[in-house]
């Protein structure tokens, strides 16, 4: 079977999905020569009109996503940088989020906005290397991280399709991954819908993206000393598969997540708060995350030190493990 | 400033990119740089006209305003490799370099987020009564950002002692100017009132001039100035580049770049014993940088976050 990457699934999707749909076209810095890659190959096939070089102006090019989305069309918007969302959060929150409602439902605002290379990415510091998806989820806006290849390839046209705006954070830990893939499978993802990526009976642990893969890793490691790890993948952080999770935690009982935000406020205290509404565990819950109020330094060791990693996770489930006693 | 000292500088910024390059090719700078090989006489010859009081705010591309500005290379070196006596203790990396004791209140990696930081650190100076100018530097690129448009408007309304330097290399990554810049640069700051100068920003006496005047107005309460810097950037917009080898520009471009090299261009004002006697000063003094920077201690991981506030007695 031929192998895909998960940066070239984005590519491809969002190719396929250009030639599906004559509305669909693309906007960002740079998507000419496709310097991220994400739009490798599409100003050749689709030309000028359907994939915009734009200048620096995200706060303006954002908007006028909005605005052709408004008109008609299906704008996905690329940002280089995940930080740069801090720049739109205006016109992603307050404006295009928005329109539906305040419209009384006049109008959709059919926008994607891709970031390909999300998070940490390694030596570029304070200002770029946010992993910002808990503050869309806070807002309201559908917003997915994809961990596999042909997830971020369904994920993204289902982005596409949807009619409302979807932030898809792609986590530069991920680009790289590869999987076999018969491409003849590969579909769209419906939004809302985790995934088991593996399945286990004695704690649940939630990841999302890059950390999926850490999530196996360790799942693997402690499969060798008999403890068996369901690792739920829920793909979208908004709108959430509390349904998916209740099934596993029921199985389960235990639960832990990991989450490369920051930990107030973030995605593992909402995780942890579902559960704390909604499921029967047997020990306290925990989640694995980056300190709070987390701003990357830029040394390589400070920068991993502000990560959850795999060590963390460990203790993390070891500890629900041994902590039992509610039940 | 002599014909001498501003060679000095610009030389001193041209071997500090070519060594921080090949630190980027052995992997002691992880993460790669934004070279300014090409543009160094913009960064010599603005801070050739300030006060050492005085500030500038950097951007992504800034080793050469921070080094203009006195930084010292071993310092600066060190911040690069991510070490505990870098410049910002290994916290903040090539795109934050900051030296409060020089005026550095940091590059940006924002792009055009600190011409009003400049602007305000500017009024807030006079208001005190200090007689500050601050320079702000940025790219053609960020003209194209509101941010800094609405930093003119403040500047000029207020009447602030802010420089705008713009460092026209004729791209934004890869974009070209003039694919991004309806009207033209000058007269966006002109729109504001402000007056706006286009300039040859290969020879840094013709930058130190144009500086210098502005410096004037500046300190003479006449408000802000924006000088347009026409430049070349020599080497890929980011290290990265050389891996991916982008295609945006023709190789005639960059040789005709070249023909206009500034250091080329200072070091013909000096004699060649003269220019003999600093390419050996400078060389001597990179070397000393260098090992003193890859001799020193990387931070402890337990420290990740320290200095994250600066009053961190209310945090628990
Ligand atoms: C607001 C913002 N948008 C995009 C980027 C990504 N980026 C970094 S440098 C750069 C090009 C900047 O061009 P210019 O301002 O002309 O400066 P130059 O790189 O030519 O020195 C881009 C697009 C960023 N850092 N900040």
């Amino acid at each position: 079977m031929p192998k895909l990457s998960y940066l070239k699934a984005l590519n491809r999707a969002l190719g396929d999905e250009m030639d599906a749909d004559p509305d669909v076209f693309v906007l960002g810095e740079d998507i000419r020569v496709a310097a991220s890659n994400l739009t490798a190959g599409l100003f050749a096939r689709f030309g000028p009109e359907r994939v915009l070089d734009t200048p620096l102006s995200e706060q303006a090019f954002t908007n006028f996503a909005t605005g052709a989305a408004l008109a008609g069309l299906r704008p996905v918007v690329e940002f280089q940088i995940p930080s740069l969302l801090f720049l739109v959060f205006e016109q992603i929150a307050n404006q295009a989020h928005k329109f539906s409602l305040m419209t009384g439902g006049q109008c959709k605002v059919p926008v994607t906005y891709v970031v390909p290379g999300s998070g940490s990415r390694t030596g570029w510091a304070g200002q770029h290397s946010d992993h910002p998806y808990s503050l869309f989820a806070h807002v309201g806006v559908k917003t997915v991280v994809p961990a596999t290849p042909a997830d971020a390839y369904g994920l993204l046209l289902s982005a596409i399709r949807d009619n409302d705006p979807v932030v898809v954070f792609a986590p530069s830990g991920a680009l790289g991954v590869r999987e076999d893939v018969d491409f003849s499978t590969l579909a769209p993802i419906p939004l809302g819908v985790g995934r088991i990526a593996r399945t286990g009976s004695d704690v649940t642990v939630v990841a999302l993206g890059h950390l999926v893969h850490d999530a196996l890793a360790v799942a693997d490691e402690l499969a060798g000393g008999g403890v068996s790890v369901e690792v739920f993948d829920p793909r979208t952080v908004y709108p959430f598969d509390v349904d998916g999770l209740a099934a596993s935690v029921a199985k389960t009982g235990r639960l832990v997540v990991i989450d490369d935000s920051n930990r107030t406020s973030g995605f593992g205290a909402e995780v942890l708060a579902i559960a704390a509404e909604r499921f029967e565990l047997i020990a306290p819950p925990r989640r694995v995350t980056r300190p709070d109020g987390a701003v990357l330094p830029f040394a390589l060791a400070l920068d991993r030190a502000v990560q959850p990693g795999r060590d963390q996770l460990l203790a993390a489930v070891r500890d629900v493990l041994t902590s039992g006693g509610r039940g | 400033m002599s014909a001498v000292d501003l060679y000095r500088t610009v030389r001193l910024i041209r071997r500090f990119e070519e060594r921080a390059i090949e630190f980027v090719r052995s992997g002691e700078i992880v993460g790669g740089i934004h070279p300014y090989i090409g543009e160094e006489a913009v960064a010599a010859g603005v801070c050739a006209a300030l006060r050492p009081e005085d500030l500038i705010t950097s951007t992504h591309r800034g080793h050469g305003h921070v080094l203009a500005k006195g930084v010292n290379p071993a310092r600066m070196f060190a911040e690069l490799m991510g070490r505990e006596s870098g410049l910002n203790k290994g916290r903040g990396g090539s795109m934050h370099a900051a030296d409060f004791s020089l005026g550095i209140l940091g590059a940006n990696a924002i792009v055009g987020a600190a011409g009003s930081i400049a602007t305000g650190a500017a009024w807030a100076h006079r208001r005190r009564g200090r007689d500050v100018v601050a320079v702000s530097f940025f790219g053609d690129g960020a003209m194209n950002e509101g941010m800094l448009l609405e930093a003119f408007n403040l500047a000029a309304l207020w009447q602030v002692p802010v420089l705008f330097v713009c460092e026209n290399n004729g791209y934004a990554t890869t974009m070209p100017v003039a694919g991004a810049v309806a009207g033209s640069i000058t007269g966006r700051a002109k729109a504001f009132g402000i007056p706006a100068f286009t300039i040859d920003g290969q020879d840094p006496e013709k930058v130190l001039a144009a500086t210098t005047a502005a410096v004037d107005r500046a300190r003479a309460g006449k408000g802000p100035t924006f000088l347009e810097c026409l430049t070349h950037r020599l080497d890929a917009h980011h290290t990265f580049e050389h891996r991916t080898r982008l295609t945006y520009r023709s190789a005639d471009e960059l040789s005709a770049g070249w023909s206009r090299d500034p250091v080329e261009i200072q070091g013909a004002r000096l004699t060649a014993d003269d220019r003999e006697a600093v390419n050996a000063e400078v060389e001597a003094l990179l070397d000393a940088a260098a090992g003193i920077a890859l001799g020193s201690a990387h931070p402890d991981p337990a420290a990740a976050l320290e200095y994250l506030y600066a009053s961190p007695e209310v945090m628990h």
